[in-house]
């Protein structure tokens, strides 16, 4: 059964875009953000709201388009088709803009970005495996602290930064409790609703009411699964999905997975479970423990990215999944070439079915990538079938 | 007690019926407008033929792109697992099925038992497949099964497209700079093996290979494909029953 919460959770989107107007209009001032190394406590601490910008929507991507490459990623054409469009709030609303050097194609399209809004660049080391990156990172950090204090006119002190610290480890901590209310089997909530209630959380303007509304969802799902009600049985296939962030709009593939049967119980994405695994240490120097944990984000920008397949296999055991879908956007170099070492190692070192699906926002290739999940489904379910597979 | 086995492809829609032991009868229609009336003249076929009546078919299973529009079937199965299933019954030895149909082509990897371990399919374009032949084939103003045998090997003009509607213009031009049918014709062929060669490539190919769908009936096909995997290549007459065979002893299987 489907908590009646989400409905609430779900009215986030309507309520967001107006309160984000009315803290606007009140003097409040926004930072926009695109992703998850964007370190959101600096901006909370500067008494902003940090908000997440919109990017997972096919409409505006004609229009990107005649400014950016065709053969570009879609999250990319996407964020930036709102921007020039002007139809996302949360852009619209956003005093100043915060971005990161991850790939080439958003580091290139933040150029352009750029001259429609302010907005600050931090330079995002490529490893995250040596002493000069998170030496680097950190000055980042401060870099970015200094650009908000001379936006805004207003002093980021270290109480503020550690008060900012704790609220966005609450967040964390119960969207995390929610995802891991998955490791149950059958799951208690659809992996459409989860990815729903994950992504939702970047556009709360109140934080605090956004913490408690998850935490009542998480109430009332625990307490269908008391009652014994799940929207799966024990033999639905569990599935991770891992690969490119997707949102309301973007989310084609795991709408097609659970249509087919499948249940997806992890979002391993950026827009999941991979920005909450790590908590921001409250006992170390503010910049230190921010930089530690933003740098420690396995996404495919990094290179090598192993702290990636040491995720997976944690959760593929935590969630006890059956098989990993890695879904990657057209032209988006790093987490297509990123497959092939997923691949292998979900194949021979976790010993689980692997099947990475790459496409776009768009419906054109709907019927193709239903074959490829459905005859993905039956490989899981002839295996776990009760003959061992020789019928 | 029968078993039905209808895989309705994007051109041909085929059936067989199963009674356990054997298959006693198979059809092939063209699919036409409606995968449903397809459907449905298969299984009278397959009656007449196989001489049972409708209360002696146990169950029918589906596949193929068409068996959402079946509203007849008992159970629906991708042709991914038809055609895995279709090829261990042929050889039991088969470890790699090449698939190339009228819209998509597939590789599909099997274990000793006849699950698929991996597959992978093209891409949303015809490049590579059936249909892509079938468009040349009109431009050459021959019957698509022609193309085989006025193809000369060795005097094959290079095909650079891909795209189907690119490709077309480009044979034009061929034609139009005095290049010949066959000439014409072996350059198209290779580039199907050529396409179907990169899409294997990425799969890697373990002994025996069977080679199934309505492309695989071209023997210059077969052999250039052969020749270029180094790997001997087992090919059936009714390889493009092969689906719909799997999906009989799935439904056979699964009513047991």
């Amino acid at each position: 059964m489907r908590p009646t919460i989400m409905e609430k959770v779900e009215g986030l989107r309507g309520i967001n875009s107006v309160k984000i107007k009315e803290a606007s209009e009140a003097g409040k001032k926004v930072v926009g953000m695109y992703c998850v190394f964007s370190p959101q406590e600096i901006a909370l601490a500067a008494d902003a709201i940090a908000v997440t910008l919109c990017g997972t929507k096919q409409e505006p991507i004609a229009e990107a388009e005649k400014h950016l490459p065709r053969n570009l990623c879609p999250l990319i054409k996407s964020s930036y088709g709102f921007a020039i469009t002007d139809t996302c709030p949360y852009f619209y609303f956003s005093d100043v803009l915060l971005a990161e050097t991850t790939c080439d194609g958003k580091k290139k399209m933040y150029e352009l970005m750029g001259k429609i809004k302010p907005m600050h660049v931090m330079n995002l080391p490529q490893t995250a495996v040596d002493e000069d990156s998170l030496e680097s990172w950190k000055k980042e950090m401060v870099k970015f602290k200094s650009f908000l204090e001379e936006k805004f006119d207003v002093e980021i002190t270290e109480e503020k930064l550690i008060d900012a610290i704790k609220l966005m480890n609450r967040e964390r901590d119960v969207m995390k409790r929610l995802h891991k209310l998955n490791a149950h089997k059958p799951a208690p909530l659809t992996g459409m609703d989860m990815m729903m209630a994950q992504w939702l959380k970047g556009f709360n303007v109140d934080k605090e009411a956004g913490i408690q509304l998850i935490e009542e969802l998480i109430k009332e799902t625990e307490e269908l699964m008391d009652k014994g009600e799940f929207p799966f049985t024990e033999e639905t296939p569990r599935i991770l999905l891992t690969g490119v962030p997707i949102g309301a709009g973007s989310e084609k593939v795991l709408k097609l997975i659970e249509e087919a049967g499948g249940s997806v119980v992890v979002l391993e994405n950026c827009s999941g479970y991979k920005g909450l695994d790590t908590m921001v240490d409250e006992a170390k120097n503010p910049i230190e423990a921010l930089a530690e944990k933003y740098l420690s984000t396995p996404c495919s920008c990094m290179s090598n990215n192993n702290a990636r397949l040491d995720l997976i296999k944690r959760l593929a055991e935590e969630y006890k999944v059956d098989g990993v879908v890695d879904l990657t956007w057209q032209a988006c170099h790093t987490y297509n070439i990123e497959s092939f070492t997923v691949r292998n190692f979900v194949k021979d070192e976790l010993g689980l079915p692997f099947i990475q699906i790459e496409t776009d926002y768009s419906d054109s290739d709907v019927g193709q990538i239903k074959v490829r999940i459905e005859a993905f489904l039956e490989t899981i379910e002839t295996k776990a079938c009760c003959c061992g597979g020789t019928c | 007690m029968i078993s039905i086995g209808i895989d309705v492809g994007s051109v041909a829609s085929k059936g067989v019926a199963f009674n356990g032991t054997s298959i006693i009868a198979k059809e092939i229609v063209p699919t036409g407008w409606s995968p449903k009336l397809a459907g449905e003249t298969l299984v009278k076929i397959l009656m007449e033929k196989g001489k049972f009546t409708r209360e002696e078919m146990s169950v029918i299973v589906g596949t193929g792109y068409g068996r959402v529009s079946l509203p007849f079937i008992n159970h629906k199965v991708t042709e991914i697992t038809c055609h895995g299933k279709g090829a261990h019954y042929f050889d039991s030895g088969i470890r790699t099925v090449i698939d190339i149909g009228g819209q998509d082509s597939k590789v599909i990897k099997l274990d000793e038992k006849g699950r698929v371990t991996d597959f992978i399919m093209n891409d949303k374009c015809a490049a590579g497949t059936g249909r892509f032949l079938q468009v040349m084939a009109n431009v050459l103003e021959l019957d698509i099964s022609e193309l085989s045998t006025v193809a000369q090997e060795g005097e094959s003009c290079q095909i650079n497209s891909m795209c189907t509607v690119f490709a077309e213009s480009e044979v034009i031009s061929l034609l139009a700079e005095g290049a010949t049918k066959s000439q014409v014709s072996a350059g198209l062929l290779e580039s199907v093996v050529n396409k179907t060669y990169s899409l294997i490539s990425k799969m890697g190919v373990e002994d025996k290979v069977y080679f199934s769908g309505g492309v695989a009936q071209s023997p210059y096909i077969r052999n250039l494909l052969s020749r270029k995997l180094n790997k001997e290549i087992v090919y059936s007459i009714d390889g493009q029953y092969n689906g719909a065979i799997g999906a009989a002893l799935i439904g056979w299987e699964q009513d047991r």
